[in-house]
């Protein structure tokens, strides 16, 4: 049995997001969940370069890592919400929660254990080239993504403006 | 064409993630903290997305597209949830869930 480099990345990089994404939601200190946040982002842009699909890795570079976490950190330092993260939640409450999350998560690994992919053969190396992706995101007819691009950049749109007015300060 | 990582592998993390979103959820107190428990379970789809494209059409590009759209409209929902969450404390002062009762009727 001889393990490829590939699987070797593979492996790595699944075994940083699994522990990340434990601890940044038991973790205490909340701007050590936004750091692994930034974690678990990472190797996900780390699995898309490893799919293929380099440009959606450099999206989520520029967008997650580059953009949000850093709005995070800066919203955590702005409303000082470090002091209180320190609470008592009750034990029986915990209990339940743990339930509830241990048999969803049994539930989907029951699902996809037994649904039988039979497909793990991808083309070695061959990733999505940006011009096939910029050609079908521009397209108008069959397979092209025209219309829910430009939606996306009305929402962005909106949400700027919807940002700004709720966040700006009133004399 | 060499064998690769099964596509069941991809698939466990996108459910440990997700779960730790849940997780996360159902017990912090803080926005913020609430904010980054979403944040984990959207990653979650966006993964199961590209894998299910990348392995099931690989010639297809709907669920490469639609991870990138969902990554926008995370990005969009994260920037109005944040100016949600400023305009909250500077009302209230602080940022917890159990004090924020003024719309609950």
């Amino acid at each position: 049995m001889n393990i490829s480099l590939q699987e070797i990345a593979f492996y790595t990089v699944a075994a940083c997001i699994i522990v990340c994404s434990v601890l940044a939601v038991t973790t205490g200190r909340i701007l050590r969940a936004a750091t692994y946040l930034l974690f678990v982002l990472l190797g996900t842009g780390a699995l898309y370069g490893i799919l293929g699909y380099t440009f959606l890795s450099a999206v989520q570079l520029m967008v997650y890592a580059g953009g949000i976490v850093v709005l995070y950190v800066f919203s955590i330092l702005l409303t000082r919400s470090d002091r209180n993260m320190r609470y008592c939640i009750a034990r029986g409450k915990l209990a339940s929660v743990l339930v509830t999350t241990l048999a969803a998560a049994a539930l989907m690994v029951f699902l996809t254990v037994t649904n039988g992919f039979a497909l793990n053969m991808i083309p070695q190396g061959v990733e999505l080239p940006v011009e096939r992706i910029g050609t079908a995101l521009t397209a108008t007819g069959h397979g092209g993504f025209v219309l829910p691009f430009e939606v996306t950049g009305v929402l962005l749109l909106a949400c700027m403006i919807g940002a700004i007015v709720i966040a700006r300060k009133r004399e | 064409m060499e064998p690769e990582v099964h596509v069941i592998h991809y698939l466990i993390i996108g459910i440990v993630m997700m779960a730790c979103g849940i997780y996360g959820f159902f017990t912090r107190k803080n926005l913020l903290a609430l904010l980054i428990s979403v944040e984990l379970m959207l990653n979650a789809v966006n993964i199961n997305f590209a894998v299910f494209c990348r392995y099931l059409f690989p010639d297809a590009l709907e669920g490469h597209f639609f991870s990138l759209f969902g990554i926008a409209i995370a990005a969009a929902e994260t920037a109005v949830a944040i100016a949600i969450i400023i305009n909250v404390y500077r009302n209230i002062g602080h940022v917890q869930t159990d004090d924020i009762t003024d719309l609950k009727g």
